[in-house]
């Protein structure tokens, strides 16, 4: 069984919070790594709101995942003005890398390529995120050599 | 006293390209030197300059350094700190007009006027004490202490100021409806969601002086009746957040927050509410359900917010950059906001200008400067000597402008007049390199993406937009595909249940009207392969 005892304090904290059902579930899944369905349902008896309500949150906004991730998220842009900045090519060149599609994890779980949406980080186009760092004026090489700094740094951390 | 100040802008797009590692660096070299008492570092909001690596400037001597790495500090610390001579190597002369004009110098790019901007990069920003000492909280206070409600509201109305977010609604108008309305609870809601591509006004906004921002959203609160305000932001924009509560903190210990402020029996409370990722709640009623915890997806108007809003309460929805404008219209007065911009569009624009362009960043000019003189003077024009191909004003949802608008004012009556219009006043500027099929391509993977799912015509007709799309892409187009794709735009842009979906079609009827023979052409050979 796993430990549901910090939702209940995460519940707990937000009782005063009018409507605070987005902020319990970004709390949960910090603390849990992704919005299982175990800990959905029990988010659901707690709040009182169904869980098919929940369900539908949670998988409504993006910064929300009910899948577990690799250790370093990378968020490519590929939004209009990083894609005029060969963003594209960027994002071709961290796929062949990490010999994975958007949306998939790697094998040994250590990165999970996804999409951002607009960073309005545009000046410095095209840019990427791993975890909460933010990466600019990407080239193809560039973002290739700071994921080889992570796989390292993930494997000497492991 | 400090002998020398250095400002060293943390905004995202210096933070991205390493500005706390040299902060870090700056601040051990001084530790080292013994120079920490001479020398304050000052962390500031963007200081203008956006692609050139960490950029600081030291005072009182304002001389910029740009591109700095950690490797750079020791020499700035050892040449200009102690031996007061300019690190050449990394000197930048080129000093934005907004921070020249404020040293007394010559412009130098193009014609800018600070106004919703004139504290960014200036003052620190999360200091209370700076802002008051340019005027912060004078409106507020003023207002309190001299002015009924009506009073406030009608200010605004003269003003003739439009809201910022998008959809340039008369604010005083919209203040009055909420204004009108017999409720226990109003609230006040602050738009920061900003999801729309290459726009970073508003967090730039509310990082270099969230203070006039706060103090517009009291303004507003006075104006209508509501002792009650959100800041919805998205939940990407960390530093923002932070700066933000801190700023809402200082302001409430200081009396400026709260209740019965200035002795007038008028309280006010600011909350900030975080977003969880979803463009569409940009859109105000979108915006509304995720704060009462739901899925973003957009409401039936009427009724409108000032009526009907959240948790059911009459609201008013303004964007970040229409607030800030606020506090300086009650000071200085409609006619000053109206000797700015044109007559039908008063006051200044903040924009952000991206993709192919020399100098891209955050602007400040006065309604109506043409695409010419944004692009050409203050963009610095086109980088490595391509040709200018189209510029889409708005974000992705904008219109398609080219060659021929080029003398264009950018004002709201001026775009109306052409179908189009000044969104959220990105401004995409494109290179004739680029294939403007792809583009579009791109477009609509925004839109297919971003669709909440709520409607028909959006879900399903951007999903067909793109599979045509990709097919004209992947040389497999037909000719018929053209006149599909249009039927199709035409009838979400009737159909669609809100702003996203009618708005979506606007950049791929604009780029099938003015680049058709580019459709044409790939299709064309397309058709003559198969046919071989
Ligand atoms: C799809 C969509 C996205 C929007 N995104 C934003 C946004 O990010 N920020 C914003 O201020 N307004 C946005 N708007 C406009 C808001 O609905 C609303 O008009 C605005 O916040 C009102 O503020 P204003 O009167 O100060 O402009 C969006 C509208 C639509 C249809």
């Amino acid at each position: 069984m796993q430990d549901l005892t910090r939702v209940d304090e995460i519940v707990q904290h937000y009782s005063d919070v009018k409507t605070p059902l987005i902020y319990i579930l970004k709390d949960v899944q910090k603390e849990y790594g992704f919005l299982s369905d175990v800990v959905l349902t029990h988010i659901a008896k707690k709040v009182d709101i169904p869980l098919s309500e929940i369900y539908g949150v949670a998988t409504f906004y993006s910064l929300f995942t009910i899948k577990p991730k690799g250790k370093y998220v990378v968020r490519c842009c590929n939004n209009a003005p990083c894609y005029v900045k060969k963003s594209k090519e960027v994002l071709d060149a961290i796929k062949s890398y990490l010999g994975v599609e958007v949306t998939e994890t790697t094998e040994c779980g250590t990165f999970t390529l996804e999409f951002t949406s607009c960073l309005g980080l545009c000046a410095v186009a095209p840019v990427m995120m791993v975890n909460d760092e933010v990466y600019g004026n990407l080239t193809p090489e560039k973002a290739v050599a700071i994921l080889k700094d992570y796989k390292m740094k993930g494997l000497s951390n492991a | 006293m400090h002998r020398n100040h250095v400002l060293i802008a943390m905004d995202a797009h210096t933070i991205a390209q390493g500005a706390r590692a040299v902060r870090d660096a700056l601040k051990r070299a001084l530790d080292m030197t013994s120079l920490t008492d001479e020398v304050k570092v000052i962390e500031t909001g963007s200081l203008g300059i956006y692609n050139r690596g960490v950029v600081l400037v030291i005072f009182p001597d304002n001389v910029y350094y740009v591109g700095v790495k950690v490797e750079d500090v020791a020499e700035i610390v050892s040449e200009h700190l102690i031996k007061g001579r300019v690190v050449e190597r990394l000197h930048y002369t080129d000093v934005p007009v907004e921070k020249a004009a404020e040293m007394g110098a010559a412009p130098r790019f193009g014609k800018q006027q600070r106004v919703v901007l004139k504290n960014a990069g200036v003052i620190d920003p999360e200091s209370l004490e700076e802002y008051i000492a340019r005027d912060g909280y004078e409106a507020l206070g003023k207002a309190l202490t001299t002015m009924k409600p009506e009073d406030v509201i009608d200010i605004v109305k003269k003003s003739g100021i439009q809201g910022r977010g998008g959809a340039f609604f008369p604010t005083g108008l919209k203040w009055s409806f909420a204004a009108a309305e017999e409720a226990k609870q109003k609230y006040i809601i602050c738009n920061a969601d900003e999801g729309e591509p290459g726009t970073f006004k508003d967090r730039l906004i509310l990082e270099g002086d969230p203070h006039s921002v706060i103090e517009g959203m009291a303004l507003a609160g006075y104006a209508v009746g509501a002792d009650m305000g959100y800041i919805y932001i998205r939940g990407e924009y960390r530093m923002s957040i932070e700066r933000l509560n801190r700023a809402i903190q200082h302001a409430t210990e200081n009396g400026l927050l709260g209740e019965n402020l200035f002795d007038s029996g008028f309280s006010f409370n600011l909350e900030v509410r975080e977003g969880a990722g979803a463009y569409i709640c940009g859109e105000e009623t979108a915006l509304i359900e995720s704060i009462e915890g739901k899925r973003g997806e957009p409401r039936d108007k009427p009724p409108f917010p000032p009526s009907v809003g959240l948790w059911g309460m009459p609201t008013i929805v303004n964007n970040v950059e229409t607030l800030a404008n606020v506090p300086q219209i009650i000071l200085k007065g409609a006619d000053w906001y109206r000797s700015m911009g044109t007559e039908k569009s008063p006051g200044t624009k903040v924009f952000t200008m991206v993709g192919n362009i020399n100098n891209p960043g955050l602007i400040e000019v006065p309604m109506g400067t043409t695409l010419r003189e944004i692009i050409y003077d203050i963009g610095q024009g086109i980088p490595e000597g391509k040709g200018f191909m189209l510029a889409q004003m708005g974000g992705t949802t904008g219109g398609i402008l080219t060659e021929k608008h080029l003398d264009l004012p950018m004002s709201v009556e001026a775009l109306r007049e052409i179908g189009s219009g000044l969104g959220s006043g990105a401004l995409l500027v494109v290179d004739d390199s680029q294939d403007v099929v792809e583009l579009v391509e791109n477009f609509v993977e925004f839109f297919n993406h971003e669709s909440c799912g709520k409607c028909t015509l959006c879900r399903e007709g951007n999903g067909r937009l793109l599979e045509l799309l990709q097919r004209i892409n992947a040389g497999k187009g037909r000719m018929a595909d053209l006149n599909l794709m249009e039927d199709l735009a035409v009838t979400m842009m009737k159909g669609a249940f809100c702003g996203l979906g009618q708005a979506a079609p606007v950049p791929i009827l604009g780029c099938l009207k003015y680049f058709r023979d580019d459709f044409v052409r790939k299709i064309g050979a397309a058709e003559m392969a198969a046919a071989a």
